[in-house]
């Protein structure tokens, strides 16, 4: 003589909830076509008067700009004041790339004795770039960073897609605030607000 | 005689350049109209380059159907190994013609007078005009079985068969809600059915068959909706069960008069509703002298100023009715087949049962 309760399962979905009202469907039916004709009416109203009725960018010639701020977009060499790029071609970017996009060749240059190793020639081939961010990470220098943005990236030509230093090499010191150069003789940084 | 026939010349062709360019049209009304609804742009790729200059036309997009036009005539007319080969190259045809035909009955405008002959503005001027239209939209189910038997496949056979009864099913429950309408009117002309809308009823509503029939309105457009095999009434072409039902084996054009066809159907079935429920040509309050207002102001009108206008409201009419029926098409989700059924035979026909029954009291108790 037990006094269980016979197990009864648990049931994990809901009981259709759909009254009369609904089951008979030709009231549903309008307030369904209400909904979509004023979806339709509002946003055609925003065309006809010259707005914008969509979320849609029109992709190529219209970019937005709420980009997420940590989006990895087209990288950027960063330079010294005096214009020259950051790498000091150590090749650790190239080294630690899945996709194996950067082609660096390194040079000497006798005079800057502080930073004699420069690369004359830094490549990325976007048509492989995965964007994964870990040349970025990989860099000890800070020299390759990644704007939020992809300006002049899309193409029909993939040969044409091997970006190099002229492209990269544009940080601009006073927009770029987010690890301004230090000045030499510890005055104001340059680029602070 | 040779006046009669330059008429009527001129008719076929006006009606053949409207069902044509509504065909056209309407794909691209689709495509907009769906993409407006769900907050998109749609599509506005394609362009026409004005030869030896960077000047590319765009306009909204438009040329998207002369690009899937174009593309279209270019594919390969892929034909599958077993089929029949007659009936497989006459599928097409006999789905297409037939909706193109329904047309030929309905009045486009009022009466056009040329040298003393008056005109109606209809193409066959045939006192059976809504059997005819009965006639011909029952040949197309024929076309679209044809597609699907002839093509050797298990899919487009399913969807011939589902194209098959739900096409009679649908049929039933229009001739239904078209007989109360054929009661009031006493006559099945369709002319003489959109001069009766002219006038008004109760002094200021305008006397369409909409408001004497609001019920047969309104079944009367589902149940067209049901035979042009759109969605919310898919079935016979239910891509995600069929691939594309009757007509999975046609590529190129043959597959495209199918579609075409579709769309002409859509701008068929909006011209039927206006021309029994909405008054047809007439614009409300108006008469083939001009408007007359209830308030008892008249503005008179020029005989070409009225056929004009005649024209131009049926066409504004048909355009605003496909219009709805896109909207239709884009709101509602598919039916499952019993269900179509069901809707078809237990609540549909009911209905229609009830609102002829309702109908033919009243006459009979009015007269």
């Amino acid at each position: 003589m037990s006094s269980r309760k016979p197990y009864v399962r648990k049931q994990y979905w809901n009981e259709p909830t759909m009254g009369w009202w609904e089951r008979l469907y030709l009231f549903e039916v309008g307030r369904g076509l209400a909904i979509t004709g004023g979806v339709f009416l509002r946003n055609m109203w925003k065309w006809v008067t010259g707005r914008k009725g969509a979320l849609t960018a029109y992709y190529p010639e219209e970019t937005r700009a709420d980009y997420a701020a940590g989006n990895r977009g087209k990288h950027i060499l960063t330079q010294r004041p005096d214009g020259k790029p950051q790498c000091v071609a150590c090749n650790m970017c190239a080294t630690v790339c899945p996709a194996q996009v950067i082609e660096i060749d390194a040079a000497f240059d006798p005079d800057d004795p502080a930073h004699p190793k420069y690369p004359s020639r830094f490549e990325i081939d976007y048509s492989r770039c995965v964007f994964c961010g870990l040349c970025v990470e990989a860099c000890p220098e800070d020299a390759i960073r990644m704007v939020k943005e992809t300006p002049g990236l899309p193409g029909f030509d993939r040969n044409r897609m091997w970006l190099g230093q002229e492209e990269l090499l544009n940080w601009n010191p006073q927009r770029d605030v987010a690890k301004p150069y230090p000045v030499a003789g510890g005055g104001r940084t340059e680029g602070a607000p | 005689m040779t006046q009669d026939l330059v008429v009527t010349l001129v008719y076929i062709g006006y009606a053949l350049a409207v069902l044509l360019t509504f065909g056209a049209v309407l794909t691209w009304v689709e495509r907009k109209q769906a993409a407006i609804m769900s907050d998109r742009i749609g599509a506005n790729r394609a362009y026409l380059r004005i030869p030896f200059t960077q000047v590319k036309l765009i306009w909204l997009g438009l040329f998207h159907g002369m690009a899937d036009g174009l593309k279209l005539l270019l594919k390969e007319d892929f034909k599958p190994v077993a089929y029949d080969q007659l009936a497989y190259t006459l599928g097409p045809w006999v789905t297409f013609v037939p909706v193109m035909l329904v047309f030929a009955v309905i009045p486009f405008g009022g009466t056009l007078v040329v040298g003393g002959v008056s005109y109606p503005m209809q193409i066959a001027p045939l006192d059976a005009g809504l059997l005819i239209v009965f006639a011909f939209s029952g040949i197309s189910i024929i076309g679209a079985m044809l597609a699907g038997w002839s093509s050797a496949n298990k899919f487009s056979l399913l969807g011939a068969l589902r194209a098959g009864s739900q096409l009679i099913s649908y049929e039933l429950v229009m001739g239904l809600t078209v007989l109360g309408l054929i009661l009031i009117f006493g006559t099945v002309d369709l002319v003489s059915i959109v001069n009766q809308q002219s006038g008004t009823v109760l002094g200021f509503l305008p006397a369409w068959g909409i408001f004497y029939q609001p019920l047969a309105a309104a079944l009367f457009l589902t149940a067209g909706i049901a035979e042009n095999k759109r969605i919310p009434f898919d079935l016979p072409e239910a891509e995600s069960e069929l691939i594309s039902g009757y007509f999975t084996e046609y590529s190129a054009m043959k597959q495209g008069m199918f579609m075409l066809g579709e769309f002409i159907e859509i701008a068929i079935i909006a011209a039927l509703f206006v021309t029994l429920f909405l008054g047809g040509y007439n614009l409300p309050w108006m008469t083939d002298a001009g408007f007359v207002f209830p308030g008892g102001h008249v503005v008179e009108m020029g005989s070409v100023a009225v056929v004009a206008t005649q024209m131009i409201t049926f066409l504004a009419k048909v355009f605003l009715l496909c219009s709805f029926q896109i909207l239709v098409r884009w709101t509602l989700p598919r039916f499952r087949w019993d269900q179509l059924l069901r809707f078809a035979w237990k609540f549909l026909l009911p209905l229609s049962i009830i609102n002829l029954v309702v109908t033919v009291v009243a006459v009979w108790a009015l007269t």
